[in-house]
């Protein structure tokens, strides 16, 4: 029954990456990272049920988890918003300027 | 008053440097000052000679360290015993007489101050080389009046003749200056010591070896011969006269050419300390009193004959000292230290006198030919009185003062038969030539109207002077008379060398000397007083002999050709050496410096500089392909951090496995970068 969790996890966790590593746009690389997000989420809720039943550590790392992915949401998009007024453009790959 | 006599040489000093620095402008106020001090000097000598006599002529010495090292130790001090006391006092007496003659023969110089400083400074050093105590500082001076003498001869610079007398003075004395630097270092080497009291008693125990005492000897007796004019060195002094009258009076007759004397009976345990030395200088000095009275009985120009009786003069005293060395290192008694110092003493007074008297004359008539002068007795009846008591005195006549010395200079080579025989004629031709010059200038008709009705008496500035000499010239001799001066009986007893003798005058040597003298006087009068012989139809008759002494022996020719022109020969083909090969190894030096630092700049930009720039073109050519990872795009480091993670994980489950995957993921970058690359860059936004 664990397994079935886990491998939730990992598939949700693999498309996060790819979404990361693949999108052009940055919106959908932060959407991609709330997936990877909570597909540790799962990850940490499972263990919390299945491991350690007795503990709310898993539960509450989960929770923690939402907080700080809801700040980092802030961030990004505020760093979104200026690469959108300086570039006209959000599309990740045409900005290389950490170039050498 | 002993105790302070360093300071006597001070005051000249002290004149000197007030007046170069400070009232340089101011003339009267310049003579006044430098006369001031000079007449304190003379006072306070004269108070230094009293003291010396009333304690009897034990001397004293004061000294400070000048120079301390293991090897060599130097002092500055003073030597005050009676030879110094009177030569203090003769050095300060001419000084004084010749600075206020100064007043009236100087008058309207346009270098008036600085004349007055200059022989302010001479006198410094005269008086400094007088109460010296050793022979370092003795030739410290020995040169300062070097220094001054080549100032003062060629102080009418303007005069090519004057300037060029300055210069023979001073290269003809440095010769002599450096036999005596050689004398006093071998001094320093084999006594130890240069202070005079510790060399003599360093000769005396024997220190030293003959041979080298006689070395030494004959090398401190060069700076004499030099100093004091003595042949071969003498031809300095009769072109000396270019200068000023009073100082060729001051320097060139009474002081410094009576330095080298005075060195020498200071010196006397020195040269007496071997009779070859001696005999070397009794000779030297018999052969320049003997040159120097021939070749004066010919001149015409009146400075000169009073130069070369100078030369002979100190011949003579230079040949009493020598001869008193012989006798003393054969241990026989001589009068000849005390006739050589005595005759310093009256020689300088006549002397500075004679001169004097000539500058008086040339100042009457501003010419210096005898033979254009003649009957001055009318108009210059002073300068005519002290003239003649000085000609009396330089010829040895009763009273006067030269009678006495000349007299001991007779007794002291009365026991060498040949040095008296020159003695006697030398002393028989100095009578003879004075008196010529006396009656040629003072006697007879005038022989240039024009001049001499141009001619007066001197001012009272220039005639008191000579009148104060011309006492000393009559009384200063009778210092030799037996009698009690102050406890001390006649100045034998006082300025001795060695120990005290008695010596008895002989009554006959004074006949034949006077009878000598006044044979010179008579056929002196015979040929220009009463012309009763004449002296063109004797010259027509010796030409051959007449010309010889009247070039003075020839000898400026001989050193012209001997020693002048060889030397400029020499020192032309030095040149030719100096500009042809010295200055070519210069050259081709630069040169060389310059092409090598040409190739050396090759060297410098292609292989250091080829170095810097290879090392920079191979970190271009490696970044070539490491700047193809920096892509700057985020996602591909992302990639990159995501393939090195899953890389980790499959090491740990499997290493070789991870080792393939490597390999794989770094194929397939390498292919995609060169697919990417060959694809056209897509527009970026800037």
């Amino acid at each position: 029954m664990m397994m079935a969790y886990l491998a939730l996890a990992a598939i949700l966790f693999s498309i996060g990456m790819f979404g990361v590593l693949t999108r052009r746009n940055a919106i959908g690389i932060l959407m991609s990272l709330e997936l990877m997000f909570n597909s540790v989420n799962i990850n940490l809720v499972t263990f919390n049920k299945f491991i350690g039943p007795d503990g709310l550590t898993g539960q509450i790392f989960a929770i923690f988890v939402v907080v700080v992915a809801a700040a980092e949401a802030i961030v990004g998009l505020a760093i979104v918003l200026l690469l959108y007024r300086n570039w006209r453009g959000i599309e990740i790959d045409h900005i290389n300027i950490m170039k050498w | 008053m002993l105790e302070t006599s360093y300071l006597i040489p001070f005051y000249p000093l002290l004149a000197f440097v007030v007046i170069i620095f400070f009232t340089r402008w101011n003339e009267k106020l310049s003579s006044g000052i430098s006369i001031a001090m000079i007449l304190t000097g003379l006072v306070h000598s004269v108070g230094v000679l009293i003291a010396m006599i009333l304690r009897h002529g034990e001397p004293l010495e004061m000294a400070s360290t000048f120079i301390a090292h293991p090897k060599i130790y130097l002092e500055l001090g003073i030597w005050i015993d009676p030879l110094t006391a009177v030569m203090l006092v003769v050095v300060t007496i001419v000084s004084s007489c010749v600075q206020i003659y100064s007043l009236g023969y100087m008058h309207g110089d346009p270098r008036w101050s600085r004349y007055f400083s200059y022989l302010s400074l001479f006198t410094f050093s005269m008086l400094g080389l007088v109460v010296a105590n050793n022979f370092f500082m003795i030739f410290i001076f020995w040169e300062l009046v070097g220094l001054t003498s080549y100032l003062l001869i060629g102080f009418w610079f303007e005069k090519k003749t004057a300037s060029d007398a300055g210069k023979k003075a001073f290269i003809t004395n440095r010769i002599g200056d450096f036999g005596f630097i050689i004398g006093i270092v071998l001094l320093m080497a084999y006594a130890g010591t240069v202070n005079y009291q510790e060399v003599f008693t360093e000769i005396q125990a024997g220190k030293i070896s003959p041979g080298m005492l006689t070395a030494i000897g004959i090398f401190l007796f060069c700076g004499a011969v030099g100093k004091s004019a003595q042949f071969p060195l003498h031809v300095w002094l009769p072109d000396a006269m270019e200068g000023p009258t009073p100082v060729s009076a001051l320097i060139h007759a009474a002081t410094m050419v009576a330095a080298g004397v005075y060195m020498v009976a200071r010196g006397m345990t020195v040269f007496a300390g071997s009779a070859d030395a001696s005999m070397v200088i009794a000779v030297i000095g018999l052969i320049t009193s003997f040159m120097a009275a021939t070749i004066a009985l010919t001149q015409v120009d009146i400075k000169r004959v009073l130069a070369y009786s100078t030369c002979s003069q100190l011949g003579y005293m230079i040949m009493a000292l020598g001869l008193y060395g012989v006798d003393y290192a054969n241990q026989h008694h001589s009068v000849g230290y005390y006739a050589g110092t005595f005759h310093l003493m009256t020689h300088a007074f006549f002397k500075a006198l004679l001169f004097l008297g000539a500058g008086s004359v040339i100042h009457a008539v501003h010419t210096n030919d005898i033979f254009e002068m003649g009957g001055l007795r009318k108009k210059m009846k002073i300068t005519r009185m002290t003239f003649l008591i000085a000609c009396l005195s330089i010829s040895g006549i009763f009273p006067f003062s030269g009678f006495f010395s000349k007299d001991e200079i007779v007794a002291a080579s009365s026991t060498h038969p040949f040095f008296m025989f020159g003695t006697l004629l030398i002393a028989f031709m100095t009578a003879f030539y004075m008196f010529r010059l006396y009656f040629l200038t003072f006697s007879g008709n005038p022989r240039n109207k024009e001049k001499f009705d141009h001619a007066h008496e001197s001012p009272r500035s220039m005639t008191y002077p000579l009148i104060a000499l011309a006492f000393l010239s009559i009384f200063a001799g009778w210092t030799g008379l037996p009698f009690d001066w102050f406890g001390i009986t006649s100045f034998s007893h006082f300025v001795y060398h060695g120990e005290l003798h008695e010596h008895h005058a002989s009554y006959f040597l004074m006949i034949v000397s006077m009878l000598v003298a006044g044979s010179g006087i008579t056929i002196s009068a015979m040929f220009y007083y009463w012309r009763k012989w004449s002296a063109e139809a004797i010259k027509a008759k010796i030409l051959p002999i007449q010309r010889f002494l009247f070039n003075k022996w020839y000898i400026d020719e001989l050193y012209e050709v001997a020693v002048i022109q060889p030397t400029l020969k020499f020192a032309r083909h030095l040149w030719w050496f100096d500009a042809g090969v010295i200055d070519g190894l210069v050259n081709f030096a630069g040169w060389f410096t310059v092409k090598w630092a040409d190739a050396k700049m090759l060297f410098d930009k292609y292989v250091i500089d080829g170095a810097v720039n290879g090392a920079g073109r191979i970190c271009m050519f490696f970044s070539f392909f490491l700047r193809l990872i920096q892509t700057g795009k985020v996602q591909f480091y992302a990639l990159v951090i995501v393939l090195l993670g899953v890389g980790v994980v499959l090491y740990k489950v499997t290493p070789e496995g991870a080792l393939w995957y490597f390999g794989g993921v770094v194929l397939v970058g390498l292919v995609s970068a060169y697919f990417r690359m060959s694809r056209p860059e897509r527009a970026e936004i800037k």
